[in-house]
């Protein structure tokens, strides 16, 4: 572990001596890299330290749950508690509805919380086991927190503020609106082109969530080479600007050959599985099976700048990890070393996500 | 890692893609001397004519073997390597900073005109999704005029350069044109003639899962046919390893010029991507 962490060539930065920025909610990383936090912080560990700016995140949906709405949820809500513009777009009618449902951030520790939180340690006990698997990184980033909040923790039961949403440039498209992608590109350049990429300084960062992007309901599901041509304009547009965007889709609606190249566009690349009800096999190997949710897979990691995945956590085989919500209040996890035959063949990273009980509505 | 196997393992991918000197003296000797260079030979750079073809998957990224190749082009002992690089993934600040660490100026080479970039990302990005089929068609015929241009130039007796063709990659290519397959084919018939008349080399990354599931012919087929050298990541068969990340597979089919003999080889073995070098080594020899 130790090795894989150190640096293997002289000519890489020295990451502690550039490791702060002074605007809030954004961290540099290696290699001249910048991340912003997706909202959660354990996947942002798990990512190296979030999403770096200038990537195209890809969220494989499950067909029959509605989890990655809870990462994208997250992911907007934490850019508009750094006041980063956001551009959401989705296939309903009315995508600003979707901004009552965001979460707010937890933000006095109050007894209650404290109370919680040994509650949650207490549940936690098999979880931190594994703490050996953060080690001084996690000490770190909680530091991190503390200083300049890079991520909060959200409260899924209480919808975001008025407050944190009156003021903020907050732009939402309906993908039916238009009969081509051309408005939707138009309003993605718009936003990037507030995020220029420069040497030196980063003033802000901009966030981009679709959802579903080639849900059948609109216009162009169809034109396979259409949207594929949206998402590598709207990656090389991202490659030069300072902003994150993150795409959902329901993998079932694509042909095999154009799920691999949609695939192939995501730098980091996601997908959210529901765990099943009955599973008795998979409920002997996990602990607390009954309270989780679904599984997250991380096939990708964006390598900007390296040809090596610096985090030492998507080096080491696989890895299971699982989110937990203390008493349906926020999203945490433990990660656990995940070495069965069943997923051996599952190569490179393979780390789950679990969701535990979460009670809050969807 | 142990000092026995260190050795053998720096030398498996340029062993792979060239037949030994001392096994096969004719190949591509008589027509280069100077391809009896230590890395000299079939695959990156070295002989002229050739086409490789690396092939990847979405567990596995390929882009590595390009970075290695470019360094071998353009390394201090080949003064007279020219390098085309048309780029679809990446920007150029990505491979600067990669090739950096790998201890190749990239920008210095740049500079002095032995690596010559064409970025397709930000060329294309404006207005894309609204151009029709037109302006995809002409996006092909301007980078062929700009690669034949280069290849002419350096090429010619005054320039006396070998110049090799880089692509990364084919399947954003074919994004590029709109999925009309049938222009990115022509596009490569035409570099692959350039490699004939002119005997350079050419370099092309294509992702292999893409074309798994299609039935009618891909472009990846005739790459395939059009290349001298095969070269497959594959994630590693087993499962996942802390210092294994994945296995190659170099398939040469290494033409014999002299009596018409033809002979191929298959290598197999696995690599760990290193921030500055890739080693490679066969299954089982890393400690």
């Amino acid at each position: 572990m130790a090795a894989i962490k150190s640096r293997t060539s002289s000519f890489s930065r020295n990451v502690s001596t550039v490791s702060k920025t002074n605007v809030p909610g954004l961290k540099h990383g290696p290699n001249g890299t910048t991340f912003l936090s997706s909202g959660i912080a354990d996947l942002d560990k798990i990512l190296g330290g979030g999403f770096s700016l200038g990537s195209l995140v890809m969220i494989m949906e499950d067909p029959e749950a509605p989890h990655h709405m809870l990462l994208l949820r997250n992911f907007m809500s934490q850019g508009l508690v750094h006041k980063q513009p956001l551009l959401y777009a989705s296939p309903a009618k009315e995508p600003r509805g979707f901004l009552g449902t965001l979460p707010n951030p937890v933000t006095s520790r109050d007894e209650k919380s404290r109370e919680r939180d040994a509650e949650q340690e207490k549940n936690l006990r098999i979880a931190w086991q594994y703490k050996k698997y953060f080690g001084e990184q996690n000490q770190e980033s909680q530091k991190d927190e503390k200083a300049a909040e890079y991520c909060n923790d959200f409260d899924l039961r209480k919808p975001l503020d008025r407050q944190t949403l009156s003021g903020q440039n907050i732009s939402c498209v309906s993908l039916q609106e238009s009969s081509d992608l051309a408005t939707l590109h138009d309003h993605c350049s718009k936003l990037l082109a507030q995020f220029p990429r420069h040497e030196g300084e980063i003033i802000s960062a901009g966030r981009i969530s679709i959802q579903s992007l080639c849900a059948p309901q609109c216009d162009y599901s169809d034109k396979e080479w259409h949207l594929l041509r949206f998402i590598r304009s709207l990656k090389s547009l991202l490659r030069y600007s300072n902003a994150v965007a993150v795409v959902t889709f329901p993998p079932s609606l694509l042909s095999p050959t154009v799920l691999k190249r949609w695939q192939h566009l995501a730098d980091t690349l996601l997908s959210v599985k529901a765990v099943p009800d009955e599973d008795k096999e998979l409920a002997k190997l996990l602990t607390g099976y009954q309270d989780m949710l679904g599984l997250l897979n991380v096939h990708k990691v964006a390598r900007f700048n390296t040809q090596v995945l610096h985090h030492s956590d998507c080096t080491i085989s696989s890895c299971f990890i699982s989110w937990e919500s203390s008493l349906s209040r926020k999203l945490v996890s433990y990660c656990q070393n995940w070495m069965m035959p069943l997923y051996l063949f599952c190569f490179f990273i393979f780390f789950h996500l679990i969701f535990l009980s979460f009670h809050a509505e969807m | 890692m142990s000092g026995l196997y260190s050795s053998p393992s720096h030398s498996l991918l340029e062993e792979a893609l060239s037949f030994g000197e001392a096994d096969d003296a004719v190949y591509l000797s008589s027509s280069r001397p100077k391809a009896a260079l230590p890395s000299g030979g079939g695959g990156g750079g070295g002989g002229s004519g050739t086409v490789v073809l690396i092939e990847d998957c979405v567990e596995t990224n390929g882009g590595f073997i390009l970075h290695h190749l470019i360094k071998r082009a353009l390394s201090p002992n080949r003064p007279s390597d020219v390098v085309v690089f048309v780029s679809f993934a990446h920007p150029f600040s990505h491979y600067d900073r990669i090739l950096r660490k790998m201890g190749c100026n990239l920008s210095g080479h740049r500079e002095n005109k032995r690596f010559i970039y064409h970025d397709m990302l930000s060329m294309n990005s404006p207005g894309s999704v609204r151009d029709g089929i037109e302006a995809t068609d002409d996006l092909l015929m301007t980078l062929y005029g700009k690669i034949q241009k280069a290849v002419e130039l350096y090429s010619s007796p005054e320039g006396s350069k070998h110049v090799t063709i880089m692509i990364d990659d084919i399947s954003l290519m074919e994004v590029a044109v709109n999925g009309l397959s049938n222009h990115v084919v022509d596009f490569l018939h035409y570099c692959y003639s350039l490699t004939t008349q002119f005997g350079c080399s050419m370099i092309i990354l294509n992702h292999e899962d893409i074309y798994s599931s299609l039935e009618q012919l891909s472009p990846l087929l005739h790459l395939e046919y059009l290349a001298n050298v095969v070269i497959k990541a594959e994630p590693l068969a087993t499962g996942l390893a802390t210092d294994v990340h994945g296995q190659l597979t170099v398939f040469n089919k290494g033409i014999c010029r002299r009596n018409g003999k033809s002979k191929s080889k298959i290598r197999n073995f696995q690599f760990r991507v290193k921030e500055n070098k890739v080693e490679f080594f066969y299954p089982g020899s890393q400690t």
